[in-house]
């Protein structure tokens, strides 16, 4: 998964996003320790504050958890990566209706739709 | 301790009229990157010249850790010019043993393998090297000083996309965390997502200074789009 930073939000919301997005599709293993703030830094070309600020953040949401011995390891918690996955899908669903209605959709028609794209696949 | 940078009521004339800097109060602190910008003639050159040293204040201090720049801060401060300075018929591995004599905090490996990893010849001769690859050599070697300012006045103005991408790495992965860089550009689009602090200057003042992430939380637009906006002609 690339680093493709809009150049208009906060990059570290950005940062956070593409990092749960990593954990949720298993590009970093349950229990895996995750690459050093520097390392992702450079391998974003973010600011190593900004990175740092992320992980504390997804730290605090209890996806990643710091090891004593430095360096952050990803939670074995199946069910927080999975509330996170749902929590992410409803998001993007909330996007979609959003753009759908400005379209002139209501729900209704939404659901029609998409039962209709699902009969020509 | 002190603030690594600190300018108090900073005033330069060149030639007795032209003004250059007008009373600028600016406080740079350690640990960050920091983008100096502003529009051509905004004074950038001048700021810089004058923290190294290179100019001398017409009114007003400037303490970098606590001292006048003088030779103790030019031990801390590493500084890329505008331009090269370079002798064009030494060759690069020349260079590297001069900055190795002049600079004690110079890390002549660390410089090889940046030189390598950008396929620069350390027996090439200066002269030889396209602009570009002069500036590359250039920031190379102020990169590899384990300096606590490092000032780099438009150090991506003539190199390629590629090569812009790599210095910027460079930047990010070999600062100490205690060190500052200092970048002076108008190429903001590339290097925003690097910064932590950005300074606006504009007719020898500082109009801004603020951190990229709170420019983008509160004006909802990059660094690069507030930019045009504050300084539109």
């Amino acid at each position: 998964m690339a680093w493709n930073l809009d150049s208009d939000r906060p990059i570290y919301a950005q940062i956070l996003e593409v990092m749960q997005l990593r954990i949720i599709a298993g590009q970093y293993r349950p229990g895996e320790r995750i690459p050093s703030v520097r390392e992702l830094a450079s391998e974003a070309g973010v600011n190593p504050n900004t990175m740092q600020k992320a992980l504390a953040e997804l730290e605090k949401e209890g996806l990643v958890m710091a090891q004593r011995t430095s360096g952050r390891i990803v939670t074995e918690d199946m069910e927080m990566i999975r509330a996170t996955r749902n929590q992410l899908a409803k998001e993007q669903i909330q996007e979609f209706i959003d753009k759908m209605e400005k379209l002139g959709f209501n729900k209704k028609e939404i659901v029609t739709l998409l039962e209709q794209m699902e009969d020509k696949e | 301790m002190s603030e690594l940078v600190e300018i108090n009521n900073l005033t330069k004339f060149y030639e007795k009229k032209k003004l250059a800097l007008d009373h600028m109060n600016l406080t740079i602190p350690r640990g960050k990157i920091i983008g100096l910008l502003g529009p051509n003639g905004s004074g950038k050159t001048t700021l810089i010249k004058l923290i190294n040293g290179l100019l001398v204040p017409t009114e007003g201090v400037i303490l970098v850790n606590g001292f006048r720049p003088g030779p103790e801060s030019k031990a801390w401060v590493s500084y890329l010019p505008e331009r090269t300075y370079f002798q064009g018929s030494m060759k690069v591995k020349e260079l590297i043993d001069l900055f190795a004599d002049f600079y004690q905090d110079f890390r002549p490996e660390r410089a090889r393998e940046m030189l390598a990893n950008l396929r620069i010849s350390e027996e090439d001769r200066l002269k030889t090297l396209s602009k570009g690859t002069k500036e590359k050599v250039q920031l190379i070697m102020v990169m590899s000083r384990q300096a606590q300012l490092y000032i780099l006045d438009e150090p991506i103005a003539g190199v390629d996309p590629a090569a812009r991408d790599y210095i910027l790495r460079t930047i990010i992965s070999n600062y100490s965390e205690e060190a500052t860089v200092l970048i002076s550009t108008h190429l903001i689009t590339d290097i925003e997502q690097v910064l932590d602090e950005v300074i606006f200057i504009r007719d020898g003042r500082v109009v801004l200074q603020d951190t990229v992430e709170h420019i983008r939380e509160s004006r909802g637009k990059s660094v690069d789009g507030f930019f045009r906006e504050v300084f539109a002609c």
